[in-house]
């Protein structure tokens, strides 16, 4: 057997390493599989510590937010400005509940208000640890219902899919990923067409014919196609408009906003469902009867 | 500091040795950050904070098999926290051939200063990307484009955070 120099060892281990890394790149295109059992050891292993870090960033952004950037206009004698201070940190704790309070508040009304669709909250507590995917992390998972490719939103409009599902966490494809898309439709025109990510902060409506017209600001809501969002969901507003060959080249601008989410609704059901109109209503009616049609959500 | 010397080639350059538990201790705490400090600020995902601890403990430590098979366990672990989307040994391979390349780099030049410091991550960045383009061309058919003004912005500021970082990381060595 040929030895191999010292020197060239390390050169070896690299390529012998490389080339196991191209091969279980080729098995898991090959064979459509994710690594999912090494994915379900590591998101286990580390959402315990994204949960602590998210609450630990929150309350030091909260604290940055509320406290430190309002310290200096305040001009008053020492012993006034310790009890400001004393007082400024109980009302930063308050003001934290609080908000988190109003937004709980408001996924709460639109769970309400949409009693038909069996939906679960959840909280964002990572992102995807790495700038190839724009996915978000959730700390409800398998055990709560969570399965893959259930639909994600917010009372604001779509947010994504649920691309894994793990037993007390579950990841997100943002709207705004390369490989994301929703079936959608102008709310005026009632044009359907797909729009996908980017990979940018706009989204990209496709196949609109350059004869079709469309407005500036015009609404863009979920068709229900894609048998994952139910019909008439905010996906956002269009934002710019171009002439392409043979289609339109349409921006949207998301509904929800993806950069700052922190709390979110996931949709209980791989079924296509129906949303009722806001208007309509109440507490936990009934679908109606007509609900096939298309109509537009009502403006919040 | 420690007293083991690495003493290929002419000049001795000193071989760093860390604290127990030091290593898997800041990797997993990149890791951790990496995927939760962007929930609270966006912009913070333009840093790629495994990738820095991937290039520090390359030129510290300045062994090529050990900055090797570090970078791959981080570029993987990356990849099975990134979701389905990003398959296991995308990060795997390009973080591999930076902790060769850092621990190689490291063990024949001086990589102390804060200037040698910041040129050498910029680098290593641009590297970085440029392996994770052709991964996705070549391996993955996904055509994406090789430079964009956003990639030379990154580069800038994970070199400048890495200046920064990487005092604190010569904290964890042994004296």
């Amino acid at each position: 057997m040929v030895a191999i120099p010292s020197r060239h060892k390390s050169l070896v281990l690299l390529a012998g390493i490389i080339v196991l890394q191209v091969l279980l790149l080729a098995v898991q295109i090959k064979r459509q599989s994710q690594g999912r059992l090494i994915r379900v050891w590591t998101v286990g292993a580390a959402s315990p510590f994204e949960r602590a870090g998210s609450y630990g960033f929150g309350w030091i952004r909260d604290t940055w937010r509320h406290y430190f950037a309002l310290q200096n206009t305040t001009k008053e004698s020492e012993q006034i400005r310790r009890e400001n201070d004393a007082l400024k940190l109980q009302i930063t704790q308050l003001q934290g509940k609080a908000a988190e309070a109003d937004r709980l508040a408001v996924l709460l009304n639109f769970r309400r208000s949409h009693g038909e669709v069996p939906m679960i909250g959840a909280r964002v507590i990572g992102t995807g640890a790495g700038t190839a995917s724009l996915t978000i992390q959730l700390d409800r998972g398998e055990r709560d219902g969570i399965r893959k490719n259930m639909g994600v939103i917010t009372p604001d409009g779509v947010v994504g899919k649920v691309v894994e599902a793990y037993p007390n966490a579950s990841q997100v494809l943002l709207l705004t990923d390369k490989e994301s898309g929703v079936g959608a439709m102008l709310a005026d025109s009632r044009i359907q067409s797909p729009v996908g990510g980017q990979g940018e902060p706009l989204l990209v409506m496709k196949y609109v014919p350059n004869d079709d017209a469309v407005n500036l600001g015009e609404r863009v809501i979920t068709s229900g196609m894609d048998r994952i969002f139910p019909r008439d969901l905010p996906v956002g507003t269009v934002a710019e408009i171009k002439s392409g060959n043979p289609f339109k080249l349409i921006q949207i601008k998301p509904a929800a906003n993806l950069e700052r989410l922190e709390e979110v609704l996931v949709l209980l059901s791989l079924r296509p469902l129906e949303m009722k109109n806001e208007e309509n209503s109440g507490d936990a009616q009934p679908p109606a009867p007509g609900a096939a049609n298309p109509r537009p959500v009502a403006k919040r | 500091m420690n007293d083991a010397f690495d003493m290929r080639g002419e000049s001795h350059i000193e071989v760093h040795k860390f604290r127990a538990g030091a290593i898997i201790i800041a990797t997993l705490l990149a890791l951790v950050i990496q995927a939760s400090f962007p929930i609270h600020f966006t912009k913070a995902a333009i840093i790629d904070l495994p990738l820095l601890v991937t290039i520090y403990f390359g030129l510290s430590r300045r062994n090529p098999s050990t900055g090797l098979l570090l970078g791959m366990v981080i570029g993987l672990l990356q990849d099975s926290l990134s979701g389905p989307t990003v398959p296991l040994g995308l990060h795997g391979i390009a973080k591999t051939i930076i902790g060769y390349l850092a621990s190689s780099i490291g063990a024949r030049l001086d990589t102390e200063h804060p200037a040698a410091r910041f040129a050498l991550t910029a680098a290593f960045f641009v590297t970085h990307q440029g392996l994770l383009v052709l991964t996705r061309r070549i391996l993955l058919a996904q055509p994406e484009p090789w430079f964009t003004m956003h990639l030379f912005v990154a580069a800038l500021v994970n070199a400048l955070v890495a200046v920064f970082l990487f005092l604190l990381l010569d904290r964890l060595r042994k004296n």
